[in-house]
């Protein structure tokens, strides 16, 4: 067991334990504490992989930005009934049934796939092969250079006179913009609705 | 090789002497230790200079007898104090998470030293999105001074930790489109490469880049003391109206951790502006720069073990007392706008930020993506007013500086072989489809 299997370990511990603690509370800044534990270890997990830029965009946006907000708004209602939620027996029942059908179709589908082969085909992608060199020190994956619209993993070797093929350029761009609507749309809701008062009506009224 | 890591040389170097897994966490741990030892002297010597500077301003001595001169060891003194005074608890407080809270803001307040380069070599983890994982972990301090707060059971502290939070949730906005504006200039989210790529020149410097990057530091600079809910944005503690704001119920120890993540985290934001705006570990002036950071890099005299260079770690050494003081001063300021403007309204530091820093932030980004097409338009291939072209730069900074002991290096002049046409290639594709050329010879006539 290597230094990279113990702290996955941990980390790993970590995640699966902080969610069980969020299901388990019944305070609500207290789960929102544990989703920070369970959130960040995942983001820990993500380093581990060597992924930097998916685990820095998981604490900025999971731990960094949710979080905050939900401690926000926790805070802004905490003196009213919703800061301890105690489970009914029958929402008990409930998610206990929902959880272990989602833990069992999880072992079906881990048990089911022949992690062999696929340790095998990612070693094989994993070689340097299927890296294109930009620069002396840069380097560009195929999924990344097919976001731009360019596919060097295709069209570099293709016979002459061959069509460029397509890249993910379109569908990356309409995802930007849906969720550009969706967050000009979220604005719009939130905005303040200005309540105007009987004596503020009746000032200007006069 | 896309991270370099200073550990993983100092654990290349230890590699002979133990086993690498060994070796990886004995490195590990050696650069935590010498984080913590900045992270805990920061607090130590700010501190210090907070009491002094503002005891001038006053027109006071501040500390004068702690230590012998110039009351020095003011701040052990005061750890000392803080050590022995009862932690107290609060009958009502949520005793986990208020335990907890100061710990949390320290981690986060340290953590970002964990990315910080102090000179071309001297980083613990150098990645290639350095900054997107500084800016990320700066944003989670204001979880520990929510939940510290929110747990203590009180009003003011409660009103204190709401305050905070809405201020950083809209002060992390403009902090991290001005961060971006230098990026824009220097086309890497490497700090690393962002600080060598302004050694030289002092208008190699990105404060002197173009227009929107000189105002974009100030900017930046008024939004990161805001980030330090620092006065006059300290509306979080806020004294004369919240008693002491989010650590009202603190005491001793505890209460000391939130003052030394507020420390730290000022020499944070400082060293950011540092490596941002100010040159990194450069001193400005060429005819100090080549020889200290490129001629003395090589000059090894054989001392100390195998695999030491000492002109390379002494080049270290000024580059680091370089940054450090740079960033320093930039504390100084923070401390000398602390004790020279009266603090603002909650309602006036949302303004602030809202209708004044976020639109000034956006336009001045607009602007920075702008400029080198304007330039180019204006006046050829050039992008900047004066200084040496950052193209230059960046590749000298690969070339020479950062990984002078290198995989062999492409020989551009094994260009004029190859018959490649890039007429009527996107740049992108023209790049990757040269090197591949490059790379493998063998594949002659590549069309794109």
């Amino acid at each position: 067991m290597n230094g990279g299997q113990v702290l996955f370990g941990i980390f790993a511990l970590l995640t699966c334990g902080g969610a069980v603690a969020v299901a388990l509370t019944q305070n609500v800044v207290r789960m929102a504490f544990w989703l920070i534990v369970s959130l960040g270890s995942a983001s820990g997990l993500f380093f581990l992989l060597n992924a930097d830029f998916v685990g820095a965009t998981q604490l900025l946006i999971y731990v960094g930005g949710t979080v905050v907000l939900l401690i926000f708004g926790v805070m802004l209602t905490t003196s009213g009934p919703l800061l301890k939620i105690p489970s009914s027996p029958g929402e008990l029942i409930q998610s206990a049934v929902v959880g272990v059908l989602f833990i069992s179709m999880f072992f079906f589908t881990v048990w089911s796939v022949d992690w062999e082969h696929v340790a095998n085909t990612a070693r094989v992608h994993d070689s340097t092969t299927d890296t294109v060199a930009l620069q002396n020190d840069t380097t560009g994956r195929p999924i990344g250079m097919a976001f731009l619209g360019v596919r060097p993993d295709r069209d570099l070797g293709a016979a002459e006179g061959q069509p460029l093929s397509t890249g993910y350029f379109l569908p990356f761009e309409i995802v930007s913009m849906h969720l550009l609507v969706v967050l000009i749309g979220a604005a719009y809701l939130a905005r303040a609705k200005r309540q105007i008062t009987t004596a503020e009506s009746r000032s200007e009224v006069v | 090789m896309m991270t370099t890591l200073a550990a993983s040389t100092l654990a290349e170097f230890m590699n002979g002497y133990v086993s690498p897994e060994l070796a990886l966490m004995l490195a590990a741990l050696f650069h935590a230790g010498v984080l913590l030892l900045v992270f805990a002297h920061a607090a130590l010597i700010f501190i210090w200079l907070e009491r002094k500077v503002s005891g001038r301003i006053q027109d006071r001595l501040g500390p004068t007898r702690c230590g012998g001169r110039f009351g020095w060891a003011q701040g052990l003194a005061d750890g000392i104090k803080l050590i022995q005074k009862e932690d107290l608890i609060p009958r009502d407080a949520d005793a986990f998470l208020f335990r907890l809270a100061p710990y949390l803001a320290c981690i986060a307040s340290f953590g970002g030293f964990m990315v910080l380069p102090f000179a071309a070599d001297w980083v613990a983890v150098n990645l290639d999105t350095g900054l997107f994982l500084l800016f990320a972990i700066l944003s989670l301090e204001v979880l520990g001074i929510v939940l510290a707060g929110y747990s203590s059971g009180s009003k003011w502290s409660l009103f204190g930790g709401m305050r905070e939070a809405a201020q950083m949730v809209s002060y992390e906005i403009p902090l991290a489109i001005c961060g971006l504006i230098p990026i824009v200039a220097a086309g890497t989210l490497n700090l690393t490469d962002v600080g060598q790529m302004q050694v030289g020149h002092f208008g190699n410097w990105f404060l002197f880049h173009d227009p929107f990057t000189f105002f974009a530091f100030f900017v930046y600079f008024t939004v990161a003391t805001a980030g330090c809910k620092r006065a006059p944005f300290d509306l979080a503690e806020a004294e004369s109206e919240l008693v002491g704001g989010f650590h009202t119920e603190y005491s001793g120890m505890r209460w000391s951790y939130f003052f030394m993540a507020e420390y730290a985290s000022m020499l944070l934001v400082s060293g950011v502006a540092t490596l941002l705006f100010l040159g990194g570990w450069s001193t400005g002036l060429p005819f100090i720069d080549q020889p200290i950071f490129v001629d003395l890099k090589s000059w090894n005299p054989g001392i100390g073990p195998e695999g030491f260079v000492l002109g390379s770690y002494i080049s270290n050494l000024i580059g680091m007392s370089v940054f450090l003081l740079k960033s320093s001063f930039l504390v100084f300021v923070q401390i000398w706008v602390r004790w020279t403007f009266p603090r603002l309204r909650i309602d006036q530091v949302m303004t602030t930020c809202l209708k004044y820093l976020v639109p000034m932030s956006c336009f001045l980004f607009l602007g920075a993506t702008m400029w080198p097409l304007l330039m180019a338009m204006g006046k050829g291939q050039k992008t900047t007013i004066w200084p040496q072209p950052l193209g230059d730069r960046t590749v000298q900074v690969h070339e020479h500086v950062l990984h002078p002991i290198n995989e062999p290096k492409i020989q551009i002049a094994d260009r004029g072989e190859q018959t490649v046409d890039f007429s009527e290639t996107p740049v992108i594709a023209k790049e990757a489809i040269l090197t591949e050329a490059m790379h493998s010879p063998s594949e002659q006539g590549i069309q794109p």
